[in-house]
């Protein structure tokens, strides 16, 4: 009789957890068990972001600005492809514009930063969305044409005619005076920006622009303007976007042509591919995975970026949806190995 | 009550629109009256279509002028006509595949047409509306369906669905593209009970029909188009005599039998 039982094939079998199957949409709750099971991710990350950038030694909380900066990036990269489909190799544009506004603010105007941060991102923001105005006609892989050659447009034009500092950029800009409020502004609005973005998805506004992505001639059937709902999301990415370059501007005090290179719109997506796009959360776990990573093998040089490309390329092909939506997959089912 | 009696609501004049040397639509001109069921048949590549897409704002025409109720609307963006009140299928289904089905409805319950009519939605109001529109169309209230992915749905659902999203959007005028063919015959006994609902609330209705039989009982007059042009308007059971319409269909000297 035992041999049979070994013999017998057995095959992994994957449930999902009550509460999932139960509260697809609306949580209905039963227990602290269930209440705890839905708080408790969240919670670490709220506790965590709040946390550990104090317990960290004084390098690596540069490194922690760093990443809140690369994850806003991730996080408006993914804003507009998982919302309304559009591939934005960009990136570089709003730390750019961002940083330049910020600047142009500071050194032309005297204005403090507690007034220029907040005008930097959103007088970006109505600029970027301007420019990007024009291509939101555009998909898929034109758009991502366009929105590439952006950065190089300014980068050149601020080059050739020697603009807002030209080669040498603007320098002795006001930086912050406390190193808790730079940390903390980060993580606090890094937190506000990734619940607002995620309660959106969830909302009927939401679900329209969603909408636009999975099939764009029937939104416009249904009487709704679908350019006007890009140019709205991308002036939210690029209030993300401009935020992070005006931070960097005020974390250096430095404004320059550097802010408009192709790490700022490549290194995002590289975030995004790890941790896996949909539900910003990718976005997070991505850059507090690259980013840090990327400070490490800063000794090794060029070696860097062989590592870099390889992690890459394995996730690309082992688990191409990304490190987040795999986990939340572990988090709501179980395995048991059944006999077949 | 004979639609004749009735003012125009859309008025197609002279609409021509031309794909490369290819002329789709030539030279059409229709009035469509409150109230009636237009049917519009013509052999495959015939323009029907094309037609559709010109009146819809989905493609300019080239020539020519469509009115909707007195007003202009010739090359406006399809979003404005939707807005306007002049509601169509697709002839292949547009579902959100990821979305269950009545969130389907929620995009176009969200759109400025039916807020006007409806006002905002709130705390999930928008989805019990979803419910009862889809429960209109035929969805089972009780059962899994209306929860169901969009991309899990029978073809003939489906069709429905895009039925339900021009209810949604409360149109005035319902451009079916071909929202019979594909289905069974039990599927289409019970979508025609539900067009002739729909229209004596108040719908009119344009269909573009490969399903003849079915067509005609509904219909109360028709267009026979071919290579784009029209050859036809009357009365459904006149089309049948027609000379020109046997001739588009079966070629020259052929019998029709339906």
């Amino acid at each position: 009789m035992a041999d049979v039982t070994t013999n017998l094939e057995r095959r992994k079998e994957r449930i999902d957890r009550g509460i999932k199957v139960r509260t697809e949409g609306i949580y209905a709750l039963l227990s602290y068990r269930e209440i705890f099971y839905l708080l408790v991710p969240r919670g670490a990350l709220v506790i965590g972001m709040l946390v550990v950038p104090a317990l960290l030694p004084e390098l690596w909380q540069r490194v922690f600005s760093l990443i809140g900066i690369y994850a806003l990036l991730a996080m408006a990269f993914d804003f507009l492809l998982s919302f309304v489909g559009l591939v934005c190799l960009g990136g570089a544009l709003w730390v750019g514009v961002g940083g330049y506004v910020s600047g142009a603010l500071a050194s032309g105007f005297g204005l403090p930063l507690a007034g220029n941060l907040p005008l930097a991102t959103f007088v970006g923001a109505a600029l970027c969305t301007l420019l990007f105005l024009p291509c939101l006609t555009l998909r898929d892989i034109y758009f991502a044409i366009a929105s590439f050659v952006y950065p190089f447009i300014f980068l050149h034009v601020i080059e050739a005619l020697q603009i807002l500092g030209g080669t040498e950029g603007l320098i002795g800009l006001p930086t912050f005076t406390n190193k808790w409020v730079a940390i903390y502004l980060m993580a606090i609005l890094l937190l506000l920006f990734f619940f607002a973005l995620r309660r959106l998805g969830s909302e009927d506004v939401g679900l329209v622009i969603r909408a636009i992505r999975e099939n764009d001639q029937a939104v416009k059937a249904s009487g709704i303007n679908i350019i006007f709902w890009k140019a709205v999301v991308t002036f939210v990415a690029s209030l993300l976007g401009c935020f992070a370059g005006a931070y960097l501007c005020a974390l250096y005090g430095w404004t320059g042509m550097s802010y408009f290179a192709l790490d700022f719109s490549i290194l995002p997506i590289a975030c995004l591919v790890l941790g896996g796009s949909g539900n910003f959360s990718g976005s997070l776990i991505g850059a507090f995975i690259l980013v840090p990573l990327s400070e490490l093998l800063r000794a090794f040089g060029p070696v860097r970026m062989v590592v870099y490309a390889a992690i890459l390329a394995f996730f690309v092909v082992a688990r191409p949806e990304g490190i987040m939506p795999y986990l939340t997959r572990k988090y709501h089912q179980f395995e048991r190995w059944v006999e077949v | 009550m004979s639609p004749e009696a009735k003012e125009p609501i859309v008025k197609v004049r002279n609409v021509t629109k031309s794909f490369g040397v290819v002329m789709a639509v030539k030279n059409v001109t229709f009035d469509l009256s409150k109230g009636e069921i237009l049917g519009i048949i013509g052999p495959n590549g015939s323009g029907k279509t094309t037609l559709i897409n010109c009146i819809t704002g989905f493609l300019k025409p080239e020539k020519g002028k469509i009115f909707f109720d007195g007003k202009e609307i010739t090359g406006m963006p399809p979003h404005r006509i939707a807005d306007m009140g002049i509601g169509r299928t697709f002839q292949i289904m547009r579902p959100y595949y990821n979305l269950p089905a009545y969130k389907n409805l929620i995009v176009p319950l969200s759109s400025p047409r039916a807020k006007r009519f409806a006002g905002g939605g709130k705390l999930g109001e928008r989805d019990t509306v979803a419910i009862d529109i889809l429960e209109d169309v035929g969805f089972e209230r009780d059962a899994y369906v209306p929860y169901k992915l969009a991309g899990a749905l029978p073809l003939g659902y489906l069709k429905r669905l895009e039925l339900g999203r021009c209810i949604a959007m409360r149109s005035d005028v319902i451009i079916c593209d071909e929202v019979m063919s594909g289905l069974s015959s039990a599927e289409i006994a019970s979508l025609v009970p539900l067009i002739v609902k729909l229209n004596m609330t108040g719908n009119t209705f344009v269909m573009i029909e490969h399903r003849l039989r079915e067509l005609f009982k509904l219909a109360n007059t028709v267009i026979v188009l071919n290579f784009g042009e029209k050859i036809f308007e009357g009365k459904p059971e006149a089309a049948l005599e027609d000379n020109g319409v046997k001739e588009a269909y079966f070629g020259k000297g052929r019998e029709v039998r339906l």
